[in-house]
């Protein structure tokens, strides 16, 4: 480390308020208070839809137990496959497995697949539009093991990518449905996963939510804000939006799991309706992701409204607990509702 | 030995005089363009030979044939090479090989799936080759289909990461379907490839690496021929490769002569020269 990049991370630690956590960094729970939680939401999905698909197949690079893929190669041995710690070698195999009429579902952590793996994923998978799925955990902030580990910069990778279909889910409600959702599209997908104890958010907020690939949805309306979220924001602006409401301030929450293609028509469509502010919200870093893509459609479709950007700084962020890095960074439901409240 | 279920055989024309009609072939192609990767094109010949015309399974007017055997051209700009083996073998139509490299033409200069008959994989992203062939190998076993994956390399790709993640997980998985040829012309982009990153001792890597390995000269079709044999034979499941040393612009021996590097410059009188000289050479 240069000393000058010592000092910048020093001086944030020192300028940090508040007690120290304990929490760890890798278990600490996404979920606000008052959720309840579901087991690996996605290898319980995955090992439904191979009983009714005797295509599907798993596939990982020695990240079976953290991609909750292990439930599937527990309940299915004989399709899986234990790739040892090759990526490269993973995404190029479930390349020549989908060109054998298979529909392999690769897994890893988004870091590995966007940085490591991208090639492969690009030239054997997407040019080709071979049905791959790769399902990726520890997606932006989700870790506070630092750099090496936080895929901030995922989105923005995979979307400049031609032909693939991105999804962030916010909660296990997402997960289960999405899997034979994204199991029916013809092309590749990358999906954003949580794993673990997953909170159920969307459906306590509109019990009615049933996950559509490349739809957004409105969980909540409302006058004043309009704020547009993807992935565990979604969970974060609901919350927000109960405690806005407290102080009269009325939030509508469009959640937009699917990054890539937009929903062009809903999101135009919900931002069009003059008088509020629209504020994007995005697991990720401002560049690249959900707020740009949103800011572009806006802008060329001449839909103006006063329009903020909620998501994490361009830069390396920083090791420790991950309550602390959610305050820190701003993406904590006090820190959104705080914003919000300061840009109204 | 050949058997009889496969395409070559039966035929009366010789391997020797398919290696020359390849190589006549990809000369055509590369006059077309003025350019081309010709001198990879003429040192791999000989193997293309001996692969359709002796070794490969598959039906030349259905290309997608679910028995068939896989061929994947991981060297993309090979493509000019393959070209010519494909229309040999009466899957691409000789007609097309004026249209090489043109606009809206079926034969790209480097080689990819959904452009040509007969192109299994998009390759030219150099080192990914054998981890499709490995995914390939995997789903055909599933499916306890009996053809093989062949994956053509070049020693140059033996500098990526990635061909040696694809060869651990081959052997571990022990996939006796896949078969591995490196063309080892000894030559990549900025040099030899033995003075750039040496891949020697190269028959003991792959050994050491769970692989059946055979090495040969490549421009030998009798050798070619019976390494292909001997790979598809081997009772034991693991995965073969064949490392076929072979001389770039192997046939024109004015070129030959030349100095080589990774991209032959051919001057534009000189292409029809290269083929007459070829046409002195037609085997008997």
């Amino acid at each position: 480390m240069t000393r000058a990049s010592m000092a910048r991370k020093y001086e944030a630690r020192q300028a940090r308020e508040g007690e120290r956590s304990a929490t760890s960094a890798m278990i600490a729970s996404l979920a606000a208070e008052g959720y309840e939680t579901v087991q690996a939401p996605f290898g319980h999905a995955l090992v439904e839809l191979a009983r009714r698909d005797e295509r599907v197949l798993g596939l990982t690079a020695d990240l079976g137990k953290y991609t909750d893929l292990h439930v599937f190669a527990e309940a299915m041995p004989d399709r899986f496959y234990q790739m040892g710690m090759a990526e490269a070698a993973l995404m190029s195999a479930a390349a020549g497995l989908a060109r054998e009429g298979f529909r392999p579902f690769a897994t890893t952590y988004a870091v590995f697949a966007a940085r490591r793996a991208y090639d492969f994923i690009a030239m054997a998978i997407a040019e080709e539009s071979l049905p791959v799925r790769i399902v990726c955990a520890l997606p932006g902030l989700t870790t506070g093991y630092g750099p090496s580990h936080q895929a901030t910069e995922d989105l923005a990778i995979f979307r400049g990518l031609p032909d693939m279909t991105i999804v962030d889910p916010c909660d296990a409600v997402d997960i289960a449905q999405m899997v034979p959702a994204i199991a029916a599209h013809d092309g590749p997908v990358y999906c954003r996963l949580l794993r673990g104890r997953v909170p159920v958010v969307l459906t306590r907020h509109k019990p009615d939510y049933r996950f559509e690939l490349g739809r957004a949805q409105m969980i909540r309306d409302g006058r004043d804000v309009l704020v547009i979220a993807t992935g565990l924001m979604t969970m974060r602006a609901l919350d927000a939006a109960e405690a806005l409401a407290r102080d009269g301030i009325d939030t509508a929450v469009l959640h937009v799991p699917t990054i890539k293609p937009l929903d062009r028509a809903t999101i135009l469509a919900a931002a069009g309706k003059g008088g509020r502010l629209v504020v994007t919200a995005e697991n990720h870093t401002v560049v690249g992701g959900l707020g740009e893509a949103v800011a572009a459609m806006l802008l060329t479709a001449g839909v103006t409204p006063a329009f903020r950007m909620i998501g994490l700084p361009d830069a390396f962020l920083e090791a420790g607990a991950l309550p602390t890095l959610h305050e820190m960074y701003g993406i904590s439901t006090d820190r959104v509702a705080a914003r919000i409240r300061a840009w109204l | 030995m050949t058997e009889m279920r496969r395409p070559g055989a039966g035929s009366n024309v010789s391997l020797e005089q398919r290696a020359w009609n390849i190589r006549r072939k990809a000369l055509l192609m590369g006059e077309v363009q003025g350019q081309g990767y010709i001198g990879q094109a003429l040192g791999i010949a000989d193997v293309l030979a001996a692969a359709y015309f002796h070794a490969l399974d598959y039906r030349a007017d259905e290309p997608e044939w679910e028995g068939r055997d896989r061929f994947l051209l991981s060297v993309g700009h090979y493509a000019i090479a393959l070209y010519a083996a494909l229309m040999e073998a009466g899957i691409l139509p000789e007609e097309e090989l004026s249209t090489y490299g043109m606009d809206d033409s079926r034969l790209p200069m480097s080689g990819m799936a959904s452009y040509t008959p007969g192109m299994e994989i998009t390759g030219g992203s150099l080192g990914q080759g054998l981890g499709i062939a490995l995914g390939m190998a995997m789903g055909l076993a599933r499916k306890r289909s009996a053809a093989f994956v062949y994956n053509l390399m070049s020693d140059g790709e033996l500098g990526e990461g990635s061909t040696w993640e694809a060869a651990m997980v081959a052997a571990h998985h022990r996939l006796g379907n896949l078969i591995c040829l490196v063309d080892f012309n000894n030559q990549q982009a900025d040099g030899r490839s033995t003075q750039m990153l040496s891949a020697e001792p190269l028959e003991a890597k792959w050994r050491a690496f769970g692989w059946h390995c055979q090495r040969v000269d490549g421009n030998d079709l009798e050798a070619v021929v019976a390494a292909f044999d001997a790979a598809r034979a081997l009772v034991e499941p693991v995965p073969r490769v064949i490392v076929l040393d072979t001389r770039m612009c192997k046939g024109v021996p004015f070129l030959e002569a030349r100095e080589i590097t990774h991209f032959v410059r051919v001057e534009p009188d000189e292409w029809g020269r290269a083929l007459g000289v070829l046409e002195e050479g037609r085997p008997q």
